[in-house]
């Protein structure tokens, strides 16, 4: 684990340290992906011009809704957002390079290509949060707020994990990484809209099967006050970190298979 | 870190010299799916390598030569720890290679030629300046060793430069820098010098036999190219079918494959062809005359009868092309015993 962190930083601080010899590149494509993951929300607020409420949840609502899986989704992005690029590397064999190193390949994989620029997404996410914060109508409680903390540290790690298991996946299939954005990146979009204005199956499976519900549509149903979807408890409200915990222990389990696969088959 | 690593000159107590790198028995089998019908799969066993074989002693230098998809590049994967054996036991200095890959990548240097470990996009120095801190390498050392190699390989000049602009001789040679960098005990060099000019190729050549012979370091090679084995390795290995072929000399490889050895003569004049057994004129052109005989043998006394007989101008000897060494050699010992082919399975 620490020999995993200290290559992964190494490796970051080396693609930092090169990003930064181009600062006004660096502004540019930072400003780039803000803008891009940005017009998300600006379609969002078009939408309110002309409907006062969508599935019930008014702008400021789903504004907090968006806020919190864009800045989740953020920090992940930043530091796993390289890992379908592994596809590739199995493909042209460039992924043994990686191998004759001391260092975990996890780390290694991680870290290559170091994006800054993702910065972007997270400060377009954490603007929306502020401003759905700031205009939403609360009673804000001590609980309320250790659950938007808790939230935004569980989702980002609920995404860590898909990013992982995706990759994972990859090493039998190397051309999925297609699948993995649809669930990474496609698991966002959709988490930035209330659950109800979602079929029930669909609801279901991200509860149940892949648990992005947990990333903020509980817990920012607990902090509206809204009613679960699916008839849910109260205190699953609460799960979000063991449900976190349990993702990353199933994609770690599922990256060391895949790892053990490439290792004996070569390919 | 896992420890053992002191310093690069630093064995653990398990491991003789003797047999820095040991194989015994050691086998990869790969399954491959084949599609022969809409749903149908059709499975087979490939045994890439079967039932390996051997030891390298320290400071040896060695050549690893065979027809492609030979299990050469296997062999190399399985004792740089990337592949898994599916059978026997190996150790790289006292390491096994598949259980602790990265204790064991302090001690190895591992340089594909067909693929860069460098990061491409970053100059070369960026590269180096990573391996520094990956590999724990103290700062004294670090500057000694890049210093020495990038003097030796001239990569003064292209250390800023990114990587993906770098010629392929430029790049191996990087690549060859950032291998050595922890002084590895072993280094494993798969097809260094492929698409290497005449320069470049001296140049490591140069490099590696300095580097064997001042520090000792353990090297492995596949090679297509003879001339790498003929100039660095005083011993070599044959794989075929994933099966050790033969292992010893370069010279004795010669007689196994019954090579024989060239000697061009230029005369004075035309003449008829040259009586001088053991040899014996294959050609001849003008004045100029091929005479081939057995590898195994000196030209010394051919060539003082020669001198003795005819009026000699001018003459030299051309070494057997040892790819057509080999292939005589592989076909004659598969007709003593052909190995059964692995069949499908399923």
């Amino acid at each position: 684990m620490y020999e995993g962190l200290r290559a992964y930083g190494l490796i970051t601080a080396m693609w930092i340290r090169s990003t930064m010899a181009y600062r006004a590149s660096f502004v540019m494509t930072t400003l780039g992906n803000f803008a891009a993951t940005g017009l998300d929300f600006v379609a969002i607020m078009l939408m309110f011009s002309r409907i006062d409420s969508l599935g019930g949840y008014r702008l400021p609502e789903v504004a907090f809704l968006y806020g919190l899986s864009a800045t989740a989704f953020g920090f992940a992005d930043l530091v796993l957002g390289s890992m379908d690029r592994l596809g590739r590397r199995v493909r042209d064999g460039t992924l043994d390079t990686l191998l004759v190193r001391p260092a975990p390949v996890l780390a290694q994989v991680a870290a290559d290509r170091f994006g800054l620029r993702r910065l972007g997404r997270i400060v377009q996410g954490v603007l929306v949060l502020g401003y759905a914060v700031a205009s939403l109508d609360l009673a804000w409680t001590p609980s309320k707020v250790l659950m938007v903390l808790l939230a935004l540290l569980s989702g980002a790690a609920i995404f860590c994990a898909v990013f992982v298991a995706g990759a994972a996946f990859q090493f039998v299939a190397q051309d999925a990484s297609e699948v993995q954005n649809s669930f990474t990146y496609g698991g966002q979009t959709l988490l930035q809209y209330p659950p109800t204005v979602f079929a029930k199956e669909l609801v279901r499976g991200v509860t149940f099967v892949l648990p992005l519900a947990f990333v903020n549509w509980l817990p920012a149903l607990y902090v509206l006050g809204r009613p679960y979807p699916l008839d849910l408890p109260a205190w699953l409200a609460f799960a979000p970190p063991l449900v976190a915990a349990a993702c990353c222990a199933l994609a770690m389990l599922a990256w060391r298979a895949g790892l053990r696969s490439y290792r004996s088959t070569g390919s | 870190m896992e420890g053992g690593y002191v310093d690069g000159g630093v064995v653990d107590g398990d491991c003789p010299d003797g047999d820095f790198i040991r194989l015994e028995g050691v086998e990869k089998v790969f399954e491959v799916r084949t599609r022969t019908g809409l749903l149908r799969r059709e499975r087979r066993r490939v045994r890439a390598v079967d039932s390996i074989s051997f030891t390298v002693a320290r400071g040896e230098m060695v050549g690893y030569i065979g027809p492609n998809g030979a299990g050469k590049s296997t062999t190399i994967k399985m004792l740089t720890g990337i592949l898994t054996p599916s059978g026997g036991r190996l150790r790289v200095a006292g390491i096994d290679p598949s259980r602790e890959r990265t204790r064991l990548a302090q001690r190895i240097g591992v340089v594909f030629g067909q693929r860069t470990t460098l990061w491409w996009d970053l100059p070369l120095i960026d590269s180096y300046r990573l391996m520094h801190r990956m590999y724990r390498i103290p700062d004294r050392r670090y500057r000694e060793n890049l210093d020495r190699c990038v003097e030796l390989l001239e990569l003064e000049s292209l250390l800023d430069v990114p990587v993906r602009q770098l010629s392929l001789g430029q790049r191996m040679r990087g690549d060859i820098v950032a291998a050595l960098l922890h002084d590895p005990q072993v280094l494993y060099l798969d097809e260094p010098t492929i698409g290497l000019d005449v320069v470049s190729k001296a140049r490591v050549r140069d490099f590696l036999r300095e580097l064997n012979a001042e520090r000792g370091t353990t090297v492995l090679l596949t090679t297509h190219d003879l001339q790498d084995i003929e100039q660095l390795c005083s011993r070599v290995m044959v794989i075929d079918r994933g099966r050790l072929m033969y292992d010893g000399p370069l010279a004795g490889l010669h007689e196994v494959g019954d090579s024989e050895r060239t000697l061009v003569v230029d005369l004075e004049r035309e003449m008829p062809p040259i009586e001088a057994p053991p040899a014996r004129v294959v050609r001849v052109e003008g004045p100029r005359q091929w005479l081939a005989f057995p590898a195994s043998e000196s030209a010394a006394p051919l060539v003082a009868h020669i001198a003795a007989t005819c009026p000699l101008v001018d003459l030299s000897v051309r070494e057997p092309d040892i790819e057509a060494v080999i292939a005589r050699m592989l076909h004659r010992l598969e007709g003593a015993a052909d190995p059964a082919p692995e069949g499908a399975v399923s």
